[in-house]
């Protein structure tokens, strides 16, 4: 490009290049993305460290800020002991797990029977992948309506604004909806994500289950949906929402709380509409099931309630492990962790961060498995 | 790729030096490494095309969908469905939009810098427009997310008014997160280059073709017009050639402007649609084994489009080489 140079100019254009840089990192500077509220306390009294060593681990972003939490706990009270947590996304953790190159994975979705059968590969003498339930949080609806700082939708209404079917925030459904509020006569932009997310599979889980006619597409991590517009990862979405008026969108709570945006409040058919709270969703994950078969504990959310104070939009993040470990090597420090993870203080930290706790008895049999991992 | 262009114009030098009977070690090595490094170049692309080739047929063995035509991409699904004709359309449409904004600017700039402005002036400004080459693109796509489509809106709206009527130019009011954002987005980040090449190939216009035109009564423009460009029309190619390929590959910045989706839309200015790079780098994180096989896939694609151009532009440059006056 550069043919004939003077050394001079090379090294001007060399400094103005690395003023550039600076202002990049700059910009990098200020924007903090770890997703966590400032002061977080790492310390905790009585933490059972394993081993020392290096323990590698990939998949959900959805659990990343849960994960730092949690390393940054463990590795401040257990000295020696390295985790290695890399939110490269549910497919491609459970991808590493199934490979072997990581001792377990975070994953926002269920395991086909097929990457079940697969895991048999990796784990040791015979055993299995099993998903331990580790972390909850609502997934919140985030929307730019000016004027309207509270707003109700049901599972109907969703889907058909996520389907394109109502395209205006003045519709009579809506309305019917929210008696008494003005709603002003603005285009509604409905904005899903472009890349595979297990939040999306958890939404249109939801809108499938609870308005199976108004939403016909099967729930998949990619969008089925009609129209609308697409922006990638979470942190997009939150910038459509906040750019464009009309707008409406889906990410976990804390995108919503840290960039103070308006959410949904879902009308369940409860008496009164019920806000994307940390403790609605705690409520929901009590009324789980484990669906689970032989150890495993998958669990089954039940969308259709109609229970005060439920709601019922929640993604469930699991760890995914071999239920007699993979590699013995790290066996014990998985082990310490997870344990650390699934006990009393792993689980109250969830809370401060916007996720909600797995309900007491889960946890327990969570607790339960993970010691009986040997 | 881009790179082996500029070098293989002159293996004169390389030949001549063989040639020589004193054989002395600094000869040897270095004719050595130089074979070394051109062997290793070929070995490289023949891998990664090997590569790429046996995962792409995994895929497309496994495929239900028409991989050429099928508006889809369930590549994780079971079985796997899907198709690069979304792809490839925006790809190309986005890219050529990009060419058509920045090569007439990028001819321009690079004049202004060879022929007209001041030297006090040209070199700074030089300065500057290498100095957009050196901007990371996420910085260009974040730029062009927060700033570029907000303000974007109106222009399209006076499209809509003007040109709505051919279908093409029809505007629906949605944020303009559309390929003709990212075209625009993607002449703005291929116009360094552009113009930079362009610009060392005018100035070594020679200078005895400048002077007789001078003398025989030509304007200033009249030179440009009759020397220059005909002269450095084979360069001008070949960076706009260089520009291309950056604008086929373009990911981060891409990605964060278009809103993509698996229709092509009539309208360029309508969001929609979605381009190989950004369509790999978006569903990169989810896929599932199969899932990144469709995607090596759609990668092979995008390698044998950019060969394409690249020939092409090869063949056009060869063409053109006699009546160019390069020779003088």
């Amino acid at each position: 490009m550069k043919l004939s140079r003077t050394r001079g100019r090379r090294a001007l254009g060399l400094g103005a290049a690395l003023a550039a840089g600076a202002l990049v990192l700059t910009a990098c500077g200020t924007d903090d993305n770890s997703g966590l509220p400032g002061a977080v306390d790492f310390t905790v009294d009585d933490l059972d460290c394993g081993p020392g060593g290096t323990l590698l681990a990939s998949g959900s972003s959805a659990q990343a800020n849960a994960m730092e939490v949690w390393v940054n706990t463990y590795q401040a009270n257990c000295e020696g002991s390295q985790i290695n947590y890399k939110a490269t996304g549910s497919g491609a953790g459970v991808q590493e797990f199934l490979q072997g190159t990581t001792a377990f994975a975070g994953s926002d979705s269920l395991l086909s029977p097929a990457e079940v059968e697969e895991s048999r590969r990796v784990c040791r003498d015979g055993g299995r992948a099993i998903h331990l339930p580790m972390a909850a949080g609502p997934i919140a609806l985030g929307y730019n309506v000016p004027g309207v700082p509270d707003l109700a939708l049901d599972a109907s209404t969703l889907a058909r604004i996520f389907d394109s079917a109502i395209t205006r925030w003045d519709d009579p459904a809506i309305a019917a909806l929210n008696p008494g509020v003005d709603l002003p006569d603005l285009a509604i932009t409905p904005f899903h994500r472009s890349d595979g997310s297990g939040t999306t599979e958890n939404l249109t889980t939801y809108l499938h289950e609870s308005a199976p006619e108004d939403w016909p597409h099967e729930p998949d991590k990619a969008w089925r949906g009609r129209g609308g517009q697409s922006a990638d990862g979470s942190s997009g979405l939150v910038g459509m929402v906040q750019q464009n008026e009309g707008a409406i969108a889906y990410f976990e709570l804390s995108y919503a709380h840290q960039n103070g945006l308006d959410t949904v409040n879902v009308d369940t058919g409860a008496d009164e509409p019920v806000e994307a709270t940390v403790d609605n969703s705690s409520n929901a994950i009590g009324q789980a099931e484990v669906v689970g078969e032989d150890g495993d504990l998958a669990l089954e959310l039940d969308y259709a309630t109609r229970e005060e104070g439920v709601y019922p939009i929640v993604l469930v993040t699991y760890e995914i492990v071999c239920d007699g470990g993979n590699d013995p090597a790290t066996l014990d420090l998985t082990r310490a962790f997870l344990d650390y993870t699934a006990g009393e203080e792993g689980q109250r930290a969830l809370a401060e961060i916007d996720y909600a706790p797995i309900s007491d008895d889960i946890i327990e049999q969570v607790r339960n498995r993970v010691e009986a991992m040997d | 790729m881009t790179v082996n262009d500029t070098k293989t114009p002159d293996p004169a030098p390389a030949a001549g030096a063989r040639g020589q009977s004193t054989t002395r070690l600094g000869d040897r090595v270095f004719s050595n490494l130089s074979k070394g490094s051109g062997i290793a170049l070929l070995v490289i692309m023949a891998a990664i095309a090997v590569f790429l080739a046996i995962r792409a047929v995994v895929a497309i063995r496994a495929n239900e969908g028409n991989f050429l035509t099928t508006f889809a991409w369930d590549a994780n699904a079971d079985p796997p469905y899907f198709g690069i004709a979304v792809l490839l359309f925006g790809t190309v449409v986005s890219s050529v939009i990009a060419m058509v904004i920045a090569v007439p600017v990028a001819v321009g700039i690079a004049l202004f810098l060879s022929h007209y402005a001041p030297r006090r002036l040209a070199t700074p400004i030089g300065y500057l427009v290498d100095l957009l080459a050196a901007v990371p693109s996420i910085i260009y796509g974040l730029w062009g997310a927060l700033y570029l489509v907000p303000r974007l809106t109106g222009t399209y709206d006076w499209l809509d008014d003007v040109l709505g009527w051919t279908g093409v130019f029809a505007y629906d009011g949605s944020p303009a997160r559309s390929l003709m954002t990212v075209g625009v987005l993607l002449a703005v980040m291929i116009l360094p280059i552009i113009t930079s090449v362009t610009r060392e190939v005018f100035q070594q216009t020679p200078k005895a073709h400048q002077e007789a035109a001078l003398a025989l009564g030509a304007t200033r423009w009249e030179v440009i017009r009759v020397t220059v460009l005909p002269f450095g029309r084979s360069g001008v190619i070949s960076a706009s050639m260089l520009g291309l390929g950056r604008a086929l590959g373009e990911t981060m910045a891409v990605a964060t402007v278009l809103s993509p989706s698996f229709l092509i839309n009539a309208s360029v200015l309508e969001s929609g649609g979605g381009t190989f790079a950004q369509n790999i780098a978006s569903q990169f994180k989810e896929a599932g084994s199969m899932g990144r096989d469709a995607l090596i896939a759609s990668g092979l694609v995008l390698f044998l489009l950019t060969l394409l151009v690249n020939g092409a532009a090869r063949l056009i440059i060869a063409r053109r080489k006699e009546y160019s006056g390069a020779n003088a």
